[in-house]
């Protein structure tokens, strides 16, 4: 009877986990889908020494209960060598299988890594030309461009199924990350650095994207819709885009890249060419001087105490969030030459 | 420049009417029970006569035993305020879902959660572990205290600063809004340009200060006052994790002093070690944090190894299995905790086999940590297990710690991880080993050894209720995390728009909840040990039939700990002993030298606040009169001679001879 109620009693909990998408577990990309996979193998070879930890403890301490006159008593007992060596050597074994497993998907699951295969079944054919999306976490939304199609969205993200995705990610002023579980695993976006991800959708929908690294006071609100469409689907998407006459302008990204909270989705029918090296450079205002084009001068020995003539202020980023007293400029580098000659010479 | 001297801004510096958050009604409320709760504190002292006592015999102790006590109480003090911290977070995402959007707005809600992470692991963990150490160490390996007292008494205030800055923090101004480990740029002084994150690196450059200087101290009394006859390989097993943790600390903690310096400067005066521009790399922060963050993991759970492992061969009734290979396996882990810091962020992108590297090392640690779960199971092998509270701690331990040690393992594969970082599952993992194993183990610690340090034990029935609903609490609390995690949920977030959600964050709350009336209970527990101390009490000193040296001597033990420093011939000292029937000596006392108490650990460590209350609020004038103070104090303690006295004789005598014919009074 008491068995009955115990099971009745997990009822609404299996109910809970049917209702529940795990995500995680049953991804519709294939890079998701092989990290689930990989996840899986590595619990089930730890079960082998967890479970029986657990079930091991449970028997001891029950068996070896101080009224259970029954069970042998050595109290000097202390040391067996044989054990010893399981001890120590289980886990070792656990670990070295799992350490070789974990040096092949690290470099195979590498985000850095092109695609070789669509999914289990397809590797990725020869004519097929990746898709590039430019990325750049804003306060607090998402910007992604698309340098070969011209256009760019905000808080919206759209791929055909079964194409690779190369994705090339930065942020403006602070760090998060970018994750959009269905696809593929996360990497951070951090402000004057760029990383990559590689990734495929293989099924149409409708997906969650948002910032998996806090970064502020609109972090909650930094989700995205990413959506996998078909190809056809996915050209009308563009096409609808490119129709928009808003111009993803220099000026429009500086204003754009001011804090902002739950931000409407957005499109640009055109970019300005190169905006996206100049956000990790730094340079978007031409006013200022690109990063690169700082390395090639300290590369050459730098500009020594002359360099600080260059050096201009600019109110803070965040300076609507704040009280004004309290508030610092930003110190930059201002620009030598102009933007244009800097685009060229990278 | 003296003609535009603001005399207010020279004094105050940016503190004014308006950072006092008294139109926040959360806020306001928790005032006014801390500003009831303190008058009630201070009205009693005062009523009772107990300043002179406590200024004598606890603010100016420099006795280890007090000081650990000290440590432990500061410790439950801030747990309570710690898990409020976390109940109104766990209120907050059980109820902002869809339109509403819950009580706490973002800038309330991501002081919370920087603020609990800060708090429990600076300071409810961190007093936890070094009040055991503080207590039990000096008396496990045979010593009449720690090698530099007023050393101690210093650390210790410089803790209890920090977290008094912490507190501070809540009704004067506000805390970080940036997480408990604070990473630029957003930490930085253009997203985080008000007070918080000052707050917050001068309340660990305080305590900081403090742990380094109690590292130093126990390295160097382990090292060098054992008893005779304690040779390292004799030394028991806590006090070989203190060992290790202490060395832990002296190599980890200059990396957070550094780091948080180089943030200073970077908020101060200006210069680009993390920013975006002129050439700064936050990532560099981030790597120099987790050096010292990923030890510190570690500094926390190793005396807690300690602990259990002292709990779990005294209640066994028998040797600790595999004393060597415990000892190996703590070194092991002591050395190895250096080399898996970039585990904490695989998805900075760093290449393939950089990740490859830390991972394995990471999973290599959990072959020493194995060892020693194993080596606990086969203790209790063949032993007589007494289900006292200490040892069902253990037992909740060895259970729930596994499976957190898992889903670390499961976290530390690169691959794996991109799909799990920042999320909740891992929220729930290092819930999972810092309560199942820190807190589970601070708990076993506490009740183990509370009998040696007040003489009575704490009472059973109100500690099984607190057992039952923290082991129940923490399932129900933590579960649902990894199940949210494992559906994308990532952390840090004040709202949610998927309604499905919703049911784990409720069941999440429920079990918050539990642990919060575990703590009540925990507190109950000992209010009623205390008023029944005399059906509990502990006359012979060694109430568990213990195995090592601290249970030789009296419960409470007297000031100088041993009348006569114990000689040791085999590990397990003090069952050793038993067995050689060993007569405690009742006459041939002597003198015994003793250090002396002092003001000096209080005053500087009250003038170093003080400068660095007005660095935060840039107060320039208190910065340096303060300055000035701590140095002056410093100089003037170097000049006092008087540090030591002897305890005559005839006292030693008076008081082994209460001792003696307590024990004869109640020898069967």
């Amino acid at each position: 009877m008491i068995r009955k109620l115990a099971l009745l009693s997990l009822l609404p909990l299996m109910a809970l986990l049917n209702g529940c998408k795990l995500v995680v577990l049953s991804p519709s990309g294939d890079i998701a889908n092989q990290e689930s996979h990989l996840l899986m193998v590595a619990t089930y070879l730890m079960l082998i020494i967890i479970v029986p930890v657990i079930l091991l403890t449970i028997f001891f301490v029950w068996r070896y209960r101080a009224s259970n006159e029954k069970a042998t008593y050595d109290p000097e007992w202390n040391h067996s060598t044989g054990l010893e060596l399981i001890i120590w050597g289980g886990p070792l074994l656990i670990v070295i299988a799992l350490g070789l497993i974990t040096w092949i998907t690290t470099h195979t699951l590498d985000p850095y890594r092109p695609l070789d295969r669509i999914s289990e079944q397809q590797p990725v054919p020869a004519d097929v030309k990746p898709l590039t999306v430019e990325v750049v976490a804003l306060d607090w939304k998402w910007l992604f461009i698309y340098p070969d199609l011209g256009i760019a969205t905000v808080n919206e993200l759209a791929a055909p199924v079964n194409v690779p995705i190369r994705f090339k990610i930065t942020a403006s002023n602070v760090m998060n990350s970018f994750y959009i579980p269905a696809l593929a695993g996360q990497i951070y976006a951090m402000p004057s650095m760029q990383t990559k991800l590689h990734a495929v959708i293989n099924e149409p929908g409708q997906y969650e994207g948002f910032s998996a690294n806090y970064s502020g006071a609109g972090f909650s609100h930094m989700r995205f819709k990413f959506l996998g469409m078909s190809q056809q689907d996915f050209d009308r998407w563009v096409q609808a885009g490119k129709s928009h006459k808003n111009e993803l302008t220099r000026e429009v990204y500086l204003t754009l890249e001011k804090p902002s909270i739950k931000d409407p989705v957005q499109f640009y029918g055109s970019v300005a060419p190169e905006l996206f090296s100049a956000v990790i450079n730094r340079c978007v205002d031409s006013k200022d001087m690109c990063k690169s084009q700082m390395a090639a001068i300290d590369a050459k020995g730098g500009l020594g105490l002359g360099g600080i003539d260059a050096l201009a202020s600019k109110p803070s980023p965040y300076a609507a969030l704040f009280d004004g007293n309290a508030l610092k400029k930003q110190v930059v580098v201002s620009q030598l030459c102009t933007a244009k000659e800097a685009v060229l010479r990278e | 420049m003296f003609a535009n001297l603001n005399l207010t801004q020279l004094i105050f510096g940016r503190l004014t009417l308006e950072s006092i958050p008294y139109h926040e009604p959360i806020l306001l409320a928790t005032f006014v029970i801390v500003a009831l709760g303190g008058i009630a504190f201070l009205g009693s002292m005062t009523y009772f006569k107990l300043w002179g006592p406590f200024w004598r015999d606890w603010m100016t102790s420099i006795d280890h035993k007090r000081i650990g006590i000290m440590y432990i109480v500061l410790g439950i003090i801030m747990m309570l305020r710690g898990v409020a911290d976390a109940l109104l977070m766990r209120a907050q995402q059980a109820l902002s879902f869809g339109d509403s959007v819950g009580f706490l707005p973002p800038h309330h809600y991501d002081q919370l959660f920087t603020v609990h992470g800060v708090i429990m692991i600076f300071f409810v963990a961190m007093p936890f572990v070094t009040g055991l150490m503080n207590y039990v160490v000096p008396l496990q390996i045979g010593a009449r205290d720690v090698a530099f007292p007023f050393l101690n008494n210093f650390s210790f205030w410089m803790t209890a600063y920090g977290a008094v800055l912490v507190m501070i923090s809540l009704f004067v101004g506000e805390f970080g809004r940036t997480g408990w480990l604070a990473y630029p740029p957003l930490s930085g002084i253009l997203a985080s340009p008000d007070v918080g994150v000052d707050y917050w690196i001068w309340a660990l450059q305080i305590a900081g200060v403090g742990t380094l200087l109690s590292g130093i101290n126990l390295i160097v009394t382990i090292i060098k006052m054992r008893a005779p006859g304690m040779t390292m390989m004799k030394m028991p097993v806590f006090t070989w994790t203190a060992l290790c943790t202490n060395i832990l600390i002296v190599m980890a903690f200059p990396v957070l002093t550094a780091v948080l310096a180089m943030l200073s400067l970077d908020r101060y005066v200006g210069t680009n070690f993390f920013t975006n521009d002129l050439g700064g790399n936050a990532m560099m922060y981030v790597n120099l944090i987790w050096i010292w963050g990923h030890p510190e993991v570690y500094i926390l759970v190793l005396p807690i190894f300690g602990v259990f492992s002292e709990v779990v061969s005294t209640f066994s009734g028998k040797r600790l299995f595999g004393y060597t290979s415990m000892v190996y396996a703590t070194v092991v882990i002591t050395i190895l905790s250096y080399l898996v810091w970039l585990h904490h962020f695989f998805t900075m992108g760093s290449g393939a086999s950089v990740n490859s590297f830390f991972g394995i090392t990471t999973m290599i640690i959990s072959i020493p940590t194995g060892a020693k779960m194993f080596n606990w199971l086969f203790t209790m092998y063949r032993g007589r297990i007494r289900f006292e509270l200490p040892m069902l701690w253990t037992i909740a331990f060895m259970i729930t710690f596994v499976i957190g040690g898992m889903t670390g393992v499961l976290l530390a594969v690169p691959a794996a991880d991109f799909v799990l970082h920042n999320s909740l599952f891992l929220i729930a993992h290092f819930h999972n080993v810092i309560i199942g194993g820190v807190v589970f183990g601070s708990l076993a610690g506490i009740t183990y050894w509370f009998p040696k340090a007040f003489g009575f034990k704490l009472e059973r029935f109100w500690g099984m209720c607190s057992f039952w609903l923290w082991t129940i609490g923490f399932y129900l609390a933590f579960m649902p995390l990894y199940v949210l995690g494992l559906m994308g949920v990532t952390r840090r977030l004040s709202h949610f728009e998927d309604p499905t959600l919703q049911i784990w964050f409720i069941v999440a709350a429920v079990g918050a909840v539990m642990i919060f009336l575990g703590i009540v209970c925990f507190v109950i527990q000992i209010v009623v040990s205390i008023m029944r101390r005399e059906s509990l009490k502990d006359v012979t000193g060694d109430p568990w039939n213990a195995r090592t040296l601290e249970w030789s001597t009296s419960s409470p033990p007297p000031d100088y700990n041993f009348a006569f420093t114990p000689k040791v011939y085999e590990l397990d000292a003090w069952a050793d002993m038993k067995k050689q029937g060993y007569v405690r000596p009742e006459t041939g006392f002597r003198a015994i030298h003793m250090p002396k108490n002092t003001a000096a650990g209080f005053a500087i460590a009250s003038f170093s606040s003080a400068c660095a209350f007005g660095l935060i609020w840039h107060m320039w004038l208190l910065v340096i009169l303060s300055f000035v103070a701590t140095l002056v104090a410093v100089i003037a303690h170097t000049f006092n001679y008087k540090r030591d006295y002897y305890i005559p004789a005839d006292v030693v005598a008076k008081t082994e001879a209460a001792r003696t014919a307590l024990l004869a009074s109640h020898v069967h």
